[in-house]
């Protein structure tokens, strides 16, 4: 069933500009910036959504008109039949959001005494308020962090904590706006397995905003890329890999000296001594074959196969398309 | 309790105990309060000494001034710190998720603060004022008793609506801090005048008699100035029901007004990107 439809949305901010100098502030002049142009796409209930794009791309607006935070200039958006910043309230009540970069816990009180007040703000009945606690304390190892006072917490801590916040209320859509963002790999690996587990065992449709790569590679099977306010890609991964980047890496350990190597239907990308990266294009050049043929011809150690790492094919892909940070 | 206010009685519980932490701020407080109140005593005293008819008696401006040195944090003076960060970090885009009606989350924020504070400073200075005076013999200057018991009912309803009316202007000033970005140019304009017309810089019966029509019928005389008369006796019976009326009729004013502008607010909010 689709649970998230957007259609056209579009969305000007319009920025104040100051002219340079001691008489700037005289001339004040406003230009308007499109955050968002005819972004359109539709989500079933149950999908995760991978939202990548640099920054100022208009990912951040997007989730915060789908929260129902933001009124977009024009467009249409649904999100469960509800339009989101019609009925902010009702449709809050039923979301569930993270903002990496933002805090929603009392930075004075114990963990639990926020938890205590999000289950009055959402009127959480106590029953379910026991339950959806328990499970996310276990989920994401919270027991001995509930006690102790947010600003003691270390930043990874917190994160948990955040996402356990935005969780209390059972929401069946989760936006997470750079949940990541400046957390350890410990932490890091939390927030993606507690993400799949709710995602593929609860059954939450998730939307994820992310600059780290390996988030999208491990949770997200659908991808859009979005770049000065426009959707550039709309698919999975190995779709967005293919049609950028689709040439793969063969890493060669030679037991013999290489300088004369030579193989056909292989670019050498890098050496160092005997040991050589050559590029391939697996759909001209079998992977197979071409270890045949070096082995054929040269002493080898030991091979592997490897595809171009993720952040690099995303970064070709926003050269290709000339995307920058505004 | 039903379900419809069960949020807001929260976000009152969890901010008036966070706010009951700050124990050391109120000590210090309390002392400037005294050292306060004892020079305006003082200046009071001369001041009736040498008038030969005065609006009101001197001990009725004695009570005046250590009211209000008591009550002085329920005063809206200065802008809620936590919504400025809030805007500035951001924040603020968390107040817009949750399931309330924003002003009135807002409000009960401020009513909180509005009542945290003075019921940590109140205690200690009526204390000090109303029975530590008298007993080391300084009974001129000590804060008497309501001066009956329909004073006293009176008082109460009136600090009650003291508690709305400074949370209606509290609210109103976090919707100004968040469509000026800051909470110190609120703070500098209508901090002083709250000072000056609430009656805590001098009582509001001592300005000239064709000020008083005026001073009367402002909103800020109903965060102070109408509440200690009635203890005293300065204000009672018809007069006295009058006051309060006005009080009720400031809170409904400043509450419209509030809304209003909160919802022009966040439609603006929304062009600066949250």
């Amino acid at each position: 069933m689709t649970q998230i439809i957007v259609e056209d949305l579009t969305k000007e901010f319009r920025v104040a500009e100051r002219r340079e100098g001691a008489t700037g502030f005289l001339r004040r002049r406003s230009r308007f910036v499109h955050a968002l142009q005819s972004v359109s796409f539709s989500l079933r209930e149950g999908e995760l959504l991978g939202l990548i794009g640099p920054n100022g791309a208009g990912k951040s607006t997007t989730i915060k008109i789908l929260c129902g935070i933001l009124e977009p200039t024009s467009g249409r958006c649904e999100v469960g039949g509800v339009v989101p910043w019609k009925e902010r309230i009702r449709h809050v009540a039923r979301i569930g959001a993270v903002f990496g970069q933002r805090t929603q816990l009392w930075w004075d009180l114990p963990v639990a005494d926020s938890f205590v007040l999000l289950r009055d703000i959402y009127r959480v009945a106590p029953e379910d308020y026991r339950r959806n606690l328990d499970e996310l304390v276990a989920l994401l190892d919270l027991e001995r962090l509930l006690t102790t006072p947010v600003r003691q917490l270390s930043l990874g801590q917190r994160m948990r904590c955040e996402i356990a916040a935005s969780m209390l209320h059972g929401p069946r859509v989760l936006f997470l706006d750079e949940p990541t963002i400046g957390l350890d790999a410990v932490a890091k690996l939390a927030v993606r397995n507690f993400v799949r587990t709710l995602n593929r065992d609860r059954g939450v449709t998730v939307i994820l905003t992310t600059h780290d790569m390996h988030d999208v590679e491990a949770l997200a099977e659908r991808v859009i890329v979005i770049g000065n306010g426009r959707i550039l890609a709309d698919g999975t991964l190995t779709a967005l890999r293919r049609d950028v980047l689709g040439e793969r890496r063969l890493r060669v350990q030679f037991a013999e000296d290489v300088s004369d190597l030579d193989v056909p239907g292989a670019k050498i990308r890098q050496r160092s001594g005997r040991s050589v990266e050559l590029s391939f294009d697996p759909r001209e050049t079998p992977a197979h074959g071409l270890i045949a043929t070096i082995a054929a011809r040269y002493d080898v150690e030991d091979v592997h196969v490897d595809e171009p790492p993720i952040d690099e094919v995303v970064a070709q892909f926003y050269a290709r398309h000339a995307l920058e940070a505004r | 309790m039903t379900a419809a206010i069960r949020p807001y009685v929260a976000v009152v519980r969890a901010r008036f105990s966070v706010l009951l932490q700050y124990r050391a701020a109120a000590v210090a407080g309390f002392l400037t309060q005294c050292w306060w109140g004892g020079i305006k005593v003082m200046v009071l005293t001369a001041f009736f000494a040498a008038s030969s008819s005065t609006p009101m008696t001197l001990p009725q401006a004695i009570d005046y001034v250590w009211l209000g040195q008591a009550l002085f944090t329920m005063l809206p003076w200065s802008g809620d710190p936590d919504v400025a960060r809030m805007v500035r970090t951001g924040d603020v885009a968390y107040e817009r998720l949750r399931p309330l009606d924003t002003y009135a989350f807002w409000y009960s924020r401020a009513v909180a603060r509005r009542t945290a504070n003075p019921t940590l400073r109140a205690i200690p200075m009526l204390l000090t004022a109303g029975v530590l005076f008298r007993l080391i013999g300084w009974s001129a200057y000590a804060l008497r008793a309501p001066s009956g018991v329909e004073a006293a009912l009176l008082f109460a309803a009136s600090i009650a609506l003291v508690i709305g009316l400074s949370a209606a202007v509290s609210a109103l000033m976090d919707t100004l801090t968040v469509a000026t970005l800051s909470e110190r140019g609120v703070t500098l304009l209508i901090g002083p005048l709250i000072i000056v017309f609430s009656g805590s810089l001098v009582p509001l019966p001592l300005f000239p008699d064709w000020s008083q029509p005026i001073l009367r019928n402002q909103p800020f005389a109903g965060l102070m100035d109408t509440p200690f008369r009635i203890y005293s006796g300065h204000l009672a019976g018809r007069n006295a029901l009058l006051a309060l009326a006005r009080q009720v009729v400031w809170i409904v004013a400043l509450v419209m007004i509030g809304r209003a502008l909160m919802a022009r607010v966040m439609t603006r909010l929304q062009t600066q990107g949250g």
